[in-house]
């Protein structure tokens, strides 16, 4: 394995699996609750702290944590009391977000050249210290699921009977957000902020058909994440592409022919079944 | 109890008293507040005016006493998660903000399997939620709300997500489960429950309400109007019933 020569491989792989076991846990999270859309406006909206980070001369990471928390606190309360319109509001925060850390980067004297990396991601240059939040974070995050898992199943599975049964759910749902918030500046680390919804999405939507439970849906998410990323890390490093591009086209892929194999085996049993059905 | 939704009144002078091992049906016309009152009782809604008084205290302190068996079964189809856990769901919120003990997850469950036995769903309980028909999910959700034992059990439209011949198998286990738990069944089919309830509630905006003694005979003539007609006849209805709910109950807002 001489590709675990260098220093900047080991974190690469490192960050990777980290971020595939908690993409693989929030993001089963993000997909029972349907909050994709939530979470795409929180991976643009972070954009804005990476711009506050550069013009004043922030550490990156904490000022876009700071900010995407910020901004997805604000799309939690927005879509608590207005259900119908929350996408408008959501898209609008997404934008403005965007937009904000743009401005803010145009406005900082000198020539960015990490910009782009923040995009699409720079798991190749992911340093010792960030690692090292990123550990902590992963770690309160499984520790939070871990212990409040039956309050965040109930939650997500049936929001009024967790109410009728006296759960906090208001608080569950805001802490939710919040987790998915630090998450997200987690996996711009990793694939960028334009591709962290598919590393959050794919792997869970591909295991929910087969998990019988929230547990083995991240369980496996998390390996499956694991999977793509080691791949897509040795793909890049083979032939010298993006590496966080090569990670989601290796999740997209995969889920592409998964999805295909299903239609074309679901086929039968499926015309089957509707015939029973229409003889019923 | 008056409540009423963004401005607009939607329930005016109810009073209604439900007993023990009642076995009530709630008809009305839709938009009527058949749902809105079950919501109040449960302390989803806050009444405007007046009171609502579980086993004597507001409705939320109770809400172990409660069973509520929601309309719509088929809320995410595709989660993962079986029957036995849907239905152990039913034990949250009854050990504090730390979940119960190990001692108590254990009857729970053992609870639960035995409930979903006696609910005839012995077979599928390590089935997926999405693998069941709508009859078995809503067996699946009866047995999560008698987790608490509650005192009342309430159950939205519950013939409404089953096909005729399951109904008479599902209102015979409703009466078996009577013996120990009031119910409160939400309907707009009154004749399939025709032969079960022992009082009826009709809501549309006002309440009137029959106890047993006066379901009888043509009483039930009477009240088909009260579930086909577009207003609930509670004119035509306390004529014929002159008295009517004086004993426990009172519908305020169309007795003569």
């Amino acid at each position: 394995m001489e590709i675990l020569k260098y220093e900047f491989m080991r974190h690469a792989l490192a960050a990777g699996l980290l971020t595939s076991i908690i993409c693989g846990i929030m993001g089963t999270l993000v997909v029972v609750n349907r909050i994709v859309f939530l979470s795409g406006g929180i991976a643009h909206a972070a954009y804005g702290g990476i711009g506050m980070a550069f013009y004043f001369n922030w550490p990156v990471i904490p000022s876009t944590m700071g900010f995407s928390l910020g901004a997805s606190l604000v799309m939690a309360a927005v879509t608590l009391n207005n259900r119908q319109r929350a996408d408008t509001v959501i898209g609008v925060i997404w934008a403005v977000g965007m937009a904000f850390g743009i401005i803010l980067v145009d406005l900082t004297p000198g020539y960015n050249v990490d910009l782009m990396s923040y995009l699409f991601g720079s798991i190749l240059t992911v340093p010792g210290s960030d690692l090292i939040i990123m550990g902590i974070i992963g770690t309160l995050i499984l520790f939070l699921v871990v212990f409040f898992y039956k309050e965040l199943m109930a939650v997500s599975y049936d929001e009024e009977f967790a109410g009728l049964r006296g759960l906090p759910v208001r608080g569950i749902y805001f802490s939710l957000i919040a987790m998915l918030g630090l998450t997200v500046v987690m996996v711009i680390q990793v694939v960028g902020l334009i591709m962290v919804i598919a590393l959050l999405t794919i792997p869970p939507f591909m295991m929910e058909k087969y998990a019988r439970s929230l547990g083995t849906m991240m369980a496996g998410s998390s390996l499956l994440g694991a999977c793509f990323t080691l791949a897509g890390l040795y793909l890049s490093y083979r032939f010298d592409l993006t590496s966080g591009a090569a990670i989601i086209m290796v999740a997209g892929t995969v889920f592409l022919v998964s999805l295909g194999v299903e239609k074309i085996r679901g086929f039968i049993p499926r015309t089957v079944r509707h015939a029973g059905e229409l003889k019923r | 109890m008056d409540f009423s939704y963004n401005g607009e009144p939607v329930l005016s002078n109810i009073n209604l008293t439900i007993r023990e091992h009642d076995f009530m049906a709630v008809i009305g016309p839709n938009g009527g507040g058949k749902s809105t009152l079950l919501r109040l009782i449960l302390g989803l809604l806050k009444p405007d005016k007046g009171k609502i008084r579980v086993l004597g205290e507001r409705p939320g302190k109770h809400s172990q006493a409660l069973g509520y068996v929601p309309q719509n079964v088929h809320i995410n189809d595709h989660f993962p998660i079986t029957a036995l856990d849907v239905v152990l769901m039913g034990c949250l919120g009854t050990g504090g903000l730390f979940g119960q003990s190990r001692r108590t997850r254990k009857e729970c469950e053992k609870d639960g399997l035995s409930t979903l036995a006696r609910l005839g769903m012995a077979d599928h309980v390590r089935k997926k939620i999405g693998e069941l028909s709508g009859g078995q999910r809503q067996r699946v959700f009866i047995a999560r709300s008698l987790m608490t034992r509650p005192r009342l059990l309430f159950l939205d439209e519950p013939t409404a997500s089953i096909d005729s011949r399951g109904q008479t198998d599902f209102l015979n286990l409703l009466e078996t489960l009577n013996k120990d738990v009031a119910i409160v069944v939400v309907t707009h089919d009154l004749f399939a429950v025709s032969g079960y309830v022992k009082s009826v509630a009709c809501v549309n905006h006002g309440l009137h309400y029959h106890s047993h003694e006066e379901i009888k005979g043509q009483m039930l003539e009477t009240m088909y109007a009260c579930s086909v007609e577009d207003v609930c006849r509670m004119q035509v209805l306390s004529q014929v019933l002159p008295g009517a709910g004086h004993k426990s109950a009172g519908g305020a807002d169309g007795n003569p």
